[in-house]
């Protein structure tokens, strides 16, 4: 019984199945580990400990009487970014300090119509803005696997409460890269689906054409039991795709022979860590060992991501956090003079510095006499780079390389410069101008801390991706390492 | 293009924000660094090339104006801070 958070999801339904533990039980265990480990780590924000109770007794009643859902009595947290019905959702923002949402995110909804179990709410860096979970509101969150590091961000609580063993899985989001960066960080497989994939109704607005709900897990096969249940079409969100969703558990067990992988060249140069590398390297001989071939491949605009994205990004950021403005939710300044002042004191009140300079330079790429240097121009490149995975997909079936340049970076160590913390996301940021699914697997230890390996895959491939992830994890046991003191 | 201390106005203005003099000075230097790291774009050869709003150029899909659950003003309105007849207060705007 004390050593259940060892498990994962999948484990942990095959022994509620075989009765060896009851739901309740399983959730008091989670809850008494929160209890005892959050503190060190700020992961969570909000613990939904009576629901969660109520939700676990609702489990073992239907695990008793043979309805049990696929996901049923699992427990697992939400990123603060998702709307939940009746409890506080801030997205790490001192705007929505006060904000309790009259409805639940679809993502929210089909994970507890599946049987998963909320045990609360996960700190994340401001309105889904950073690389490090520092820009939130509520604090730093750290890494468990060393605790004077950052878990990445921005789903940084999300990705610290998976690996200190205090949820079962997290829901994260991903603009580009903030799922599977804090994932490769805490030694976590991060799963970014196709844009599209999953629904967005409900889980608050950062950059619109880049944003994408996903999984932190302990493994693929986890990843894979979770989006079966999040993916599909919701005509809540006017960028649901309709289209079929994949058995993506059937395909898990698909031998890899004949998998052809691209290494990404321009990923392994400068900047990337030795040790990252090699452990990377390392991977591709062990899917090679499966069966696998893998060529090197070129992407010759992926150079030019990060500062696309840091055109497109704040561009969609400053539309969409112009709602905030203290009339209808959310921070409003006490004792305003006129509207304007209202809107203005209740933003420079709510918001926090870094969300603040993203609806700046927003503002600036979006203003007359620079739209087109600087946003069209970016629209163009974005093209380009997806046009580079387009004609990598001719030839390969995966685009692998690093997940980070570097494991786990110091807390504050990248705070002065935004140009330092935003090359993190170097190698993430292409999927997500292309839409493209990703992913991270743990695929070593450098000085004792996790780093990643991604797959990117063609637009709704997941299917392929978890089963290309799944057989690694089979023959290998990076994921299966804990942080010491959480195990 | 170098970010001045007037450029910082402007977009506040636009972007209805206030910033503290200390503030000010800090946003105009972080904000000047990302303008000239996103200038490595202009270097980019995009003659011809179509711009990209969307992955997988998606378009919006419209859906029927239809009222459902979750438009309910009432409890919609219970995350403003002051209402008043189903209506939303805010600090005069006509005298």
């Amino acid at each position: 019984m004390n050593q259940l958070h060892g498990l994962t999801l999948s484990r942990l339904r095959e022994g509620l199945e075989k009765r060896q533990f009851s739901a309740t039980e399983l959730v008091r265990h989670f809850l008494m580990r929160i209890e005892q480990h959050d503190g060190g780590l700020n992961s969570y924000l909000t613990v939904t400990e009576a629901s969660a109770l109520q939700a676990a007794a609702a489990a073992d009643k239907r695990i008793a009487n043979g309805t049990a859902r696929p996901l049923e009595g699992l427990p697992i947290a939400h990123k603060d970014i998702f709307c939940t019905e009746g409890v506080r959702t801030s997205c790490g923002s001192r705007m929505l300090d006060n904000f309790i949402p009259p409805y639940d995110a679809t993502v929210v909804t089909r994970l507890a119509d599946a049987g998963a179990i909320m045990l609360g709410k996960t700190n994340m860096d401001e309105f889904a803005m950073g690389s490090s979970n520092e820009t939130s509101y509520y604090g730093d969150v750290r890494n468990p696997w060393q605790r004077n590091c950052s878990p990445g961000g921005s789903s940084g609580g999300s990705a610290a409460a998976v690996a200190a063993r205090i949820a079962g899985a997290a829901t994260g989001t991903d603009t580009g890269g903030s799922i599977r960066q804090p994932a490769a960080l805490c030694g976590l497989t991060g799963l970014k689906p196709t844009y599209g994939r999953v629904s967005r109704f409900g889980m608050i607005a950062f950059a619109s054409s880049l944003d994408q709900a996903g999984t932190l897990t302990r493994s693929a096969e986890d990843a894979a039991h979770m989006l079966a249940a999040m993916a599909g079409f919701d005509p809540r969100d006017s960028t649901s795709v309709d289209r079929p969703v994949d058995n993506y558990v059937g395909m898990l067990e698909k031998p890899l022979h004949g998998l052809r992988l691209g290494l990404v060249e321009q990923f392994m140069g400068e900047g990337l860590d030795a040790n990252n590398a090699q452990a990377v390297r390392d991977a591709l001989a062990v899917l090679e060992s499966l069966g696998a071939t893998v060529k090197t491949i070129s992407l010759p605009n992926i150079g030019l991501s990060v500062p696309t994205y840091y055109v497109v990004a704040p561009a969609e950021c400053s539309s969409n956090l112009s709602r905030f403005d203290g009339v209808r939710f959310g921070h409003r300044a006490a004792d305003a003079e006129d509207l304007t002042d209202l809107y203005r004191r209740s933003r420079s009140e709510g918001f926090g510095a870094e969300v603040k300079r993203r609806i700046m330079t927003g503002a600036y790429v979006l203003s007359a006499g620079y739209y087109d240097a600087y946003y069209l121009k970016a629209q163009k490149v974005r093209r380009l780079i997806s046009a580079d995975f387009e004609q990598a997909f001719a030839d390969v079936d995966l685009v692998v390389g690093p997940t980070t340049p570097t494991p786990a970076f110091e807390l504050g160590e990248k705070t002065d410069d935004p140009i330092t913390m935003y090359l993190n996301d170097i190698y993430t940021i292409g999927a997500n101008l292309a839409g493209l699914p990703a992913l991270s697997v743990p695929c070593g230890l450098v000085n004792g801390l996790p780093v990643g390996l991604q797959m990117i895959a063609p637009a709704f491939a997941e299917g392929a991706m978890l089963n290309c992830a799944h057989q690694f994890q089979i023959a290998s046991d990076w994921h299966t390492l804990s942080a010491e003191g959480y195990a | 293009m170098a970010i001045t201390s007037d450029d910082i106005d402007k977009l506040a203005v636009l972007s209805r924000l206030e910033f503290a003099a200390a503030e000010h000075a800090d946003f105009t230097d972080k904000l000047g660094s990302i303008v000239a790291f996103v200038d490595q774009l202009q270097a980019a050869a995009t003659d011809d090339v179509e711009p990209m709003a969307h992955p997988m150029d998606q378009v919006q899909r419209l859906r029927p104006d239809e009222p459902d659950a979750n438009i309910d003003r009432e409890r919609l309105q219970q995350c403003a801070a002051e209402t008043e007849d189903g209506l939303y207060l805010v600090p005069r705007v006509i005298e």
